[in-house]
């Protein structure tokens, strides 16, 4: 948390909305642990990470969408194939991620 | 608006244990919040002050453990799945000796999100031009700082070789709860150094605890690449491994 709290910080103080998502679970190997965040900007900035770059893309999708739906939600991301999201991890592990809108 | 957000920021800027819990599936409101402190009251709702009791127990041990996941709770409607992220206050690196190697280490030792201290009882080491990027930096004693402030998130770092300045600092570090307890020097250096404390009365199960020489075997040969050294023994420690 406190390696994105500077950035979200100046997105606040531009007035800008802010959605994060933060690793919840991790089977086999995953290249970041528990807790491991990632914050967007309604602008499209983005900083942190919840992996080793295998799903920030989708993570970011699905920030700007909780930025827009105020709604929250939790991202699963396996081997490829048979997940919506059609994100395979390289490392063969498994991500829960939730994502939500910083409005709390 | 924003209490939470802003009660967690304030938390972690005071370096003040904290955790958060969020409903993150199941029958409850999905993305609900609950700020857990320790010795203060709860921010926020998971929606059931039943469901807030049972989380705020759990976050407190799981603080105290420097543990965050997933725990499953059982409610009216079903079951519900709560992520509890904790906040445990930083780790501190004590660093006993202002030397070469001291200067690179406060760097690596920051970046890792320690707090560092800086201490050594000779004042031509211990300047603020040298340390200005410790969070502290204490012109005594060891064994005049030490007692008291070391705790299971305390990593002492001792880098004198001189037993002037090691000896009493370890006498303080070894029987303490500190998480790691290192020390500098050769392994000539180490076995008069046990000699040293075992006629002193140190207990062989507070030697045991010792790591020396400090640091992982990487062929260290510049100070800065002895701090990268020393480096990643602590971060090894701190996931309770020894990195061998």
């Amino acid at each position: 948390m406190k390696d994105v709290l500077p950035a979200i910080e100046q997105w606040r103080a531009r007035g800008e909305r802010v959605a994060f998502a933060t690793v919840v679970k991790t089977l086999g190997s995953a290249p970041r642990g528990v807790g491991a965040k990632m914050a967007v900007s309604s602008s499209g900035a983005m900083i942190g990470s919840v992996s080793g770059g295998c799903i920030e893309g989708a993570v970011f999708d699905a920030c700007q969408e909780a930025i827009k739906t105020g709604k929250a939600q939790l991202l699963h991301f396996g081997v490829a194939d048979d997940d919506a999201w059609d994100v395979g991890l390289a490392c063969g592990g498994i991500i829960d991620v939730f994502v939500e809108p910083l409005d709390w | 608006m924003t209490i939470l957000y802003t009660t967690l920021k304030a938390c972690l800027a005071a370096e003040q244990p904290v955790a958060v819990a969020t409903i993150i599936d199941g029958t409850g409101q999905i993305g609900a919040k609950l700020l857990v402190r320790p010795g203060e009251a709860l921010l926020g709702t998971l929606g059931d002050s039943i469901l807030n009791e049972a989380v705020e127990r759990d976050a407190l041990a799981m603080l105290l453990r420097a543990e965050s996941g997933i725990r499953s709770y059982t409610v009216a409607d079903g079951d519900v799945q709560v992520f509890i992220e904790t906040y445990p206050p930083p780790p501190t690196m004590f660093i006993v000796g202002a030397v070469h190697i001291a200067i690179p280490l406060v760097t690596f030792a920051k970046t890792l999100g320690f707090r560092t201290v800086v201490i050594d009882a000779r004042g031509a080491f211990a300047t603020p031009e040298r340390f200005a990027h410790a969070d502290e930096l204490i012109h005594a004693w060891p064994d005049e700082v030490l007692p008291g402030r070391l705790t299971s998130n305390s990593f002492v770092v001792l880098l004198t070789h001189d037993p002037k300045l090691d000896d009493p600092a370890l006498k303080v570090a070894l029987p303490s709860p500190a998480r790691y307890v290192g020390a500098l020097g050769s392994p000539k250096t180490h076995a008069r150094r046990l000699e040293r404390l075992r006629a002193d009365g140190v207990p062989e199960e507070q030697l045991a605890r010792l790591h020396a020489p400090i640091g992982l075997k990487i062929g260290s040969d510049s100070p800065e690449e002895i701090a990268v050294s020393i480096i990643a023994e602590v971060v090894a420690a701190r996931h309770g491994l020894t990195g061998r």
